[in-house]
Order: C-alpha cells, then sequence, then structure tokens
C-alpha cells in the first residue's frame, strides 16, 4: 500500500494552504480531490476579497487560486486528481477510487478540508429545471462561461446570494428580483448597494410560495411576511423568471469525519454539525486535523488562513517544526484570522469558533 | 447561451470544438467542459425524468454533490453530467427513472 507523510482530502482553499505550510516545512505531502482541477470553489470566485492587505484583500478569488496552485507545484506537492475519497480506516488508511480502481493510502497524519454544499429549499416547484443553487449558477457563469438562465430571481441576501446576483448581471442575465424572509438583507451593505444601483429588486420580509412551470421554471410566485414570518394574504405577486437561484446557506460537507469517528459539535451559526476541534484544528482524533468550511461556513480567505493553522500544527507535531517556531507561526495566523472575524458579522463567527474550541476543554454543550 | 464577452474575465476564446450526440441530436460542444454546461449552452433544461412520478429534473449544484443532473452517457445511468467532462462523439440520454445499463455485445 501506498504510504504517505500527510494526506489532505479536498484542494479547495484550506486543503491547497495546508499543503503549503506542510511543505514548507518540509514535510511529504500528498492532496487527493475528486474533481479533475484542485482550487475547489475559489475558480468561480471572480470578486476581490475583502480584508487587509495581508489577507491579499483586494485581489480577485481565482487570482489567489493561481498563486496557491502555483506554490503547490513549485514545493512539489504530490496532487491526486479525479480521486474521490470514500472512507478512512483504522490507522489512517485511506480508502479512495481512481479510474474505476479500488486504491488505498496510508497517512501518519490526516486533514481534512472537504468543504461545504448548498442548502436547498423546499416549496411547490423546487425540484423544476431552473431551480438551482446560487453556488452553481456561480460555477456555470464564471468557471464554465454559460448563462443559467435570462431573467432570474435570487432567493436569499446573504453575501453569496448578493455577490452572485451581481455576477449574473455581469455575465448578461436579467436579475429580476432578490427576495429575502428575513427584514433586513444579510449580507455587507456594500454588495446590496451595488445590485440595488443596478437596478435589482429587493425584496425584504418575503418568501417564495411556489415556482411554476411545465418542464421548467416559467415563473416565481412571491408572498410577503409578517412579523411572525407567516404569509400575508394578498401580497402574492408573480414574477416572470426562467430561474431560480437559492442562496439559503450552505452545511459543512462532513462525512468523513463521521467516519473517521470524529466527535461533533451541532452549531446553528456555523452551519450545522461541526467536528470538534482546537486551536490547532486537530479533532478528537489524534493525528486528525479539519480546515474551512468543515469546520464551520465562513470564507475563502478563512478558510485558507485555517488551512496554513492546521499544517503548521500538522508539521509541529511530526517534529518539522520546534514548539518555539510553531507557536511564532501560529500566532501570527490567528492575528489575522481574528482580523477576518471582526465586525458584525465576523463577531458572530468568532464567539462561535471560540465555544466551539472550548468544547475541546470540556466545555459545556452549545445550545 | 455562452457569456462569450466578460468585464473581468475578458473574451472566451474557446472553440466548440466536439459533438455530442443528446437523444439522437447533434450538438456543438467544448470538448473538457462538463456535459451539463455544453446542455445549458444548447437551451437544454430537462436531463432526467423521476422513477415513481416522471418529474423533470435538472442541475442543481453543478459540482457533483446532489446527483440531480444525472444522464446516461455512452451507455451507463447515473453518471453526473457536472462533473463528467466532454469528449467528441459522447452519446448521451435523458434519463428515465433509475436508467437502463447497455447491453452488452
Amino acid at each position: 500500500m501506498k504510504k504517505t507523510q500527510v494526506a489532505i482530502i479536498g484542494a479547495g482553499p484550506a486543503g491547497l494552504a495546508a499543503a503549503i505550510e506542510i511543505a514548507r516545512a518540509g514535510g511529504e505531502v500528498t492532496l487527493l480531490d475528486e474533481n479533475h482541477k484542485p482550487g475547489g470553489q475559489l475558480f468561480k470566485q471572480i470578486h476581490k476579497f475583502f480584508g487587509s492587505g495581508e489577507h491579499r484583500a483586494g485581489i480577485r478569488g481565482f487570482k489567489i487560486g493561481e498563486q496557491l496552485l502555483e506554490d503547490t507545484e513549485k514545493l512539489g506537492v504530490n496532487v491526486l486528481l479525479d480521486s474521490p475519497v470514500y472512507s478512512i480506516f483504522e490507522d489512517f488508511v485511506i480508502g479512495y477510487t481512481h479510474d474505476g480502481r479500488e486504491k488505498a493510502i496510508q497517512a501518519e497524519r490526516i486533514i481534512l478540508a472537504t468543504g461545504a454544499s448548498e442548502n436547498a429549499l423546499a416549496f411547490p416547484g423546487c425540484t423544476l429545471p431552473g431551480v438551482m443553487g446560487a453556488g452553481a449558477a456561480q460555477t456555470m457563469i464564471n468557471v464554465h462561461r454559460v448563462l443559467p438562465g435570462k431573467k432570474i430571481i435570487m432567493v436569499g441576501s446573504g453575501n453569496v446570494g448578493l455577490i452572485v446576483s451581481y455576477q449574473l448581471l455581469q455575465a448578461g442575465a436579467d436579475v429580476v428580483a432578490l427576495i429575502e424572509a428575513a427584514p433586513e438583507i444579510g449580507g455587507y451593505g456594500v454588495h446590496a448597494s451595488k445590485i440595488r444601483r443596478a437596478g435589482v429588486a429587493i425584496y425584504t420580509s418575503h418568501t417564495i410560495q411556489e415556482v411554476i412551470g411545465e418542464d421548467s421554471v416559467e415563473g416565481a410566485v412571491i408572498v410577503g411576511l409578517d412579523e411572525e414570518w407567516r404569509p400575508i394574504k394578498g401580497t402574492e405577486k408573480f414574477i416572470e423568471v426562467d430561474t431560480v437561484c437559492i442562496a439559503v446557506g450552505l452545511s459543512p460537507l462532513a462525512e468523513l469525519a463521521w467516519l473517521a469517528g470524529c466527535e461533533f459539535a451541532f452549531v446553528p451559526s456555523l452551519g450545522g454539525h461541526i467536528p470538534k476541534h482546537d486551536r490547532n484544528m486537530e479533532t478528537t482524533i489524534k493525528g486528525l486535523y479539519v480546515a474551512g468550511d468543515l469546520t464551520g461556513i465562513e470564507e475563502a480567505s478563512s478558510a485558507m488562513e485555517e488551512g496554513r493553522l492546521a499544517g503548521i500544527a500538522c508539521a509541529e507535531s511530526l517534529g518539522l517544526y520546534s514548539e518555539e517556531k510553531a507557536r511564532h507561526l501560529k500566532e501570527k495566523v490567528w492575528a489575522r484570522l481574528d482580523a477576518l472575524r471582526t465586525g458584525p458579522f465576523g463577531e458572530k463567527r468568532r464567539d462561535a469558533k471560540r465555544k466551539l474550541m472550548d468544547l475541546m476543554e470540556g466545555g459545556a454543550d452549545i445550545g | 447561451m455562452r457569456v462569450k464577452h466578460h468585464p473581468i474575465l475578458g473574451e472566451d476564446r474557446r472553440k466548440e470544438d466536439a459533438t455530442i450526440i443528446v437523444d439522437g441530436r447533434k450538438i456543438k460542444a467544448i470538448a473538457g467542459e462538463p456535459i451539463a454546461a455544453a446542455l445549458m449552452a444548447a437551451g437544454i433544461r430537462v436531463f432526467r425524468k423521476t422513477p415513481k412520478k416522471n418529474q423533470p429534473r435538472g442541475v442543481f449544484c453543478a459540482i457533483g454533490r446532489c446527483t440531480d443532473c444525472v444522464m446516461t452517457v455512452n451507455g451507463i445511468p447515473n453518471v453526473r453530467t457536472c462533473v463528467t467532462p466532454v469528449e467528441d462523439g459522447m452519446v448521451i440520454e435523458t434519463q428515465n427513472g433509475l436508467g437502463k445499463w447497455r447491453e452488452i455485445r
């Protein structure tokens, strides 16, 4: 059986950043991903990232992706593509498939960076072709350069809903409306202002009642909501669209962490069930680390920092870094992470993450 | 519809260099792009019909997670079209229910 010092599962921003850190420390890394290309969801992010200069703010996501790929190549990271991992067995034996064949690789340490998937929303007509995840539409326009539709309604006003609405406009679609069930817009004001200026009607306290169509979407009925989130009769409005994009959050892809036997905590503000981990990103299983959206839904910038943390901690545990050197490196990453987790959105996540990490020190469960 | 011009990404200079056969109809595609992208560019939205109620389904997640976009490709059913690259001459069929394996001659 093939052996490797560190196996990283998932070649998105977190996995790539972790791989780079370990390779820099002199470790031997194998990075596995089920896709044909590394980069995860970075290459569909054509907007400029937030944060300070240190976070490479102002640089577009796909440019950051290109840089990460260049670094992994330069450092000689072994990347196994088209290799979906289906389980983690005893003694860190990783089962995956490649080219229709069963394969296995054994690692001394494992870092899971499997990311997240988009949530669905249930309403009559939600399964009709033309109803899709906002991230799906983003992948289609920005990576594959294909428009999913001409007239689009966006459901959800978090940053994904706002940013993808703008990017659909950039790609040439008409975003007819954006609706939000809460009384206020969920994402950053700057993003909301941009699409407002572009003429997108924003309906807060509105939800989708049903989507109409024979074989695919032909229109949507939206309805106003009262303070108790109940539909208000008489406020129904038919909007002619051919595509409905759903941006109602993401859920961590935690299957491998479950299979490996990690302990979990349920943290709604981070997206659901999250593998418990400490400040080194190590789970309740010694030598098994996690990073990125799997540890709570955030942004690519924080995913990369978490990947770096996991990478440095992993390198330290292998004796590639002294305790002092590792502490110094980790402190720098933590400073950047804390800076990313500021503001009304970031602080909520920072508090949730802190509580989650406290659990590793025997704290009470999160309510 | 393809996004030829883009304010950030620039011109898409790729050529439609492959032909795929979708339910018997020839469609131009770009070799290497996901089958789902080629179908979407050609305006095809119904990828399969469900086993019990015969309802239409298409692309939902576009990253290989949800399996809503599976079709029969070169005689093999349940192929995730959003993560399977186009090859010239591919035969793609709308999948009915769970699909059927092509008989091996």
